[in-house]
């Protein structure tokens, strides 16, 4: 494990954040400026006054900021490119420009009020800069853990038994009479296995996902037939969209069985894909058989799904479950993202 | 009926999935040589095995525990208030709870993908054994029954819990008022009160009432000692609410 992955990496090791994260930016401002009240307080001659040297302190810092925010999301592809030592060091030069240009265009008046020269300012901006980096350093390292946690947990929650077991059963029952399809459902649900036991770290393509779920399904239609409709809207999908490997089947698997088995007549699932501004917004539709009955799989796939969305895009994803007229609704909006070419 | 017919065991196959039916058709088939038996229907939820109970002699039903609509479980509990009652073998894939359930209770069941010898074991012995009780069954379900039995001339009719609107006891029986009719159950008032305490309200030491059954409740000095009587919606019935259970009527106003 030689590489300590970022939570925000997107399809290699990273390091440095990704600055167009809405979490990373909203830290960003609370750290820096936790930092400003820190220097405001010390600065001032007693309690009172510090609100004073803070508001000094933030008409100079708070421009700062958000120019190199607005900035860092701009060049980020390059400074991934760099490497993590050579980006931190031009992210630092970076700002102590930056510092000098807004210091300029305030025309002096900064550092009259605060009484600093140049060289002071340009040393506290490296400092600034610098602790927020290591901030986001030891909270990435501080999660890679919790990444590899909720893999190994996502894993043994992905393989119902119920589902495993059933399928077994009903290929055994197909082997005299239909070798042919038996043959086909074994095949399919190698494939599934093959992904459900295989280390998924990395993001993966949208378009392998569908198909994933796809024969999952024909796994599922073997046994539940004519009860088992599905519909599959995804003309809107962009299929190189990346996005936390294994959430589309268990969501699907979700449908199915607290959907489509506990009903005898059946129902549709339906699934929609598509791509909405900068978001993959994903929705899945079940019926909801019988009165609410709900054991508590359901909540923990859920859960698990939500936790792992999470981990990979911070505050940029929603998860959304309902039940709308008599069908249970999740709607999953993501950031859209693609491989890096 | 000729002799030989009805010495051979008719068994009923319970599963809700096609392929799973046909497969313990194959095995049956297989078990013919040594163990002759005779299938008498296949059915894909508890309704449709009460139905066919209702139809045919069975000896032996092979039941699903998770089945849509009325699962193997409360189909068993239905069947075990027959007068004389299939011997029941319990087909699972894998359902943790139920599992757990039926070790607890002593309850036999067979794990899917069943295997011949095992199958040959469960049916040979099947008939000899005494039927599960009633009681280890109550245990072992984790959910209240959708419906209640009524067994009337040899036939169970369901009532659907959620049509009742009130369960008065009498002498050795609990009397089950619908929109439509009464029904007698042979159960126990204290015991339909646990398994359906999120449904139902007791207003009298002999009464229990659906809480949406509950239209409102009057004053009715001479016949209840709470001065107070509950009016049950859709009919003009006042059934008495008794001084200890008077909390309940301020709990509904």
């Amino acid at each position: 494990m030689g590489n300590v992955a970022s939570i925000n990496q997107t399809a290699t090791g990273i390091r440095l954040p990704n600055f167009c994260n809405l979490g990373i930016m909203l830290r960003s401002l609370i750290v820096v400026n936790l930092l400003l009240a820190a220097g405001a307080v010390m600065r001032a001659p007693d309690l009172r006054s510090a609100g004073f040297q803070f508001v000094i302190l933030a008409t100079f810092g708070e421009p700062v900021l958000i120019l190199s925010l607005v900035a860092l999301c701009g060049v980020r592809r390059w400074l991934h490119a760099m490497g993590y030592a050579a980006s931190v060091l031009a992210l630092l030069a970076f700002e102590v420009a930056l510092a000098w240009v807004v210091s300029r265009a305030a025309g002096g008046a900064f550092a009259d009020r605060a009484g600093m020269g140049f060289p002071q300012v340009a040393l506290l901006v490296v400092f600034v800069t610098g602790v927020t980096l290591a901030y986001f350093d030891l909270r990435s390292r501080a999660l890679a853990p919790a990444i590899a946690d909720a893999r190994i947990q996502a894993l043994q929650a992905r393989i119902r038994p119920h589902f495993l077991y059933n399928s077994i059963n009903a290929v055994i029952s197909l082997i005299r009479s239909e070798p042919r399809r038996a043959e086909h459902a074994l095949e399919d649900m190698a494939d599934l296995f093959r992904v459900l036991m295989s280390e998924n770290r990395t993001l993966a393509p949208i378009g392998e996902e569908v198909q994933l779920a796809r024969q999952y399904l024909e796994i599922e239609a073997l046994r539940l037939g004519e009860r088992l409709k599905v519909v599959w809207r995804l003309e809107g999908m962009p299929a190189d969209a990346l996005v936390p490997p294994l959430m589309l089947q268990p969501l699907v698997e979700n449908a199915v069985y607290h959907g489509i088995e506990p009903s005898p007549e059946g129902g549709e699932v339906t699934i929609e894909i598509r791509r909405d501004g900068p978001q993959l917004a994903l929705t899945l539709e079940n019926p909801v058989p019988g009165e609410g009955r709900s054991p508590a799989g359901n909540r923990m796939a859920i859960a698990n799904i939500r936790e792992r969305l999470q981990l990979h895009f911070d505050a940029e994803a929603s998860m959304k479950s309902e039940a709308l007229d008599g069908r249970w609704r999740v709607a999953i909006r993501m950031p859209y993202l693609t491989a890096p070419a | 009926m000729t002799l030989a017919r009805s010495d051979v065991p008719r068994i009923l196959i319970a599963d809700d999935e096609a392929p799973a039916r046909q497969r313990l058709r194959d095995l049956l088939d297989e078990c013919r040589e040594r163990f002759p038996l005779a299938i008498v229907d296949e059915a894909r939820n508890g309704r449709e095995v009460l139905d066919v109970l209702n139809r045919e002699k069975v000896d032996i039903v092979l039941l699903d525990i998770r089945m849509p609509e009325i699962d193997g479980l409360e189909a068993a509990r239905h069947i075990a208030g027959m007068p004389d009652p299939p011997a029941i073998i319990f087909t699972t894939a894998f359902d943790n709870y139920a599992i757990k359930a039926f070790e607890v209770n002593a309850i036999d069941y067979l794990l899917k993908p069943i295997r011949l010898e095992r199958l040959l074991a469960a049916l040979g012995k099947a008939r000899a054994a005494a039927p599960v009780s009633r009681e280890a069954l109550e245990a072992a379900a984790n959910q209240p029954r959708r419906h209640l039995s009524v067994h009337e001339r040899g036939k169970i009719h369901l009532v659907p819990v959620a049509e009742i609107l009130y369960l008065r006891a009498e002498l050795k029986y609990v009397t089950v008022r619908t929109a439509e009719r009464e029904y007698l159950v042979e159960e126990s008032l204290t015991r339909l009160e646990e398994e359906f305490a999120s449904a139902f309200v007791r207003v009298h030491r002999n009464c229990l009432v659906a809480r949406n059954a509950i239209a409102g409740f009057v004053r009715n000095a001479e016949e209840s000692e709470s001065g107070w009587a509950v009016v049950i919606k859709g009919t003009d019935e006042k059934l008495p609410v008794s001084r200890r259970q008077h909390h309940v009527v301020k709990q509904f106003r």
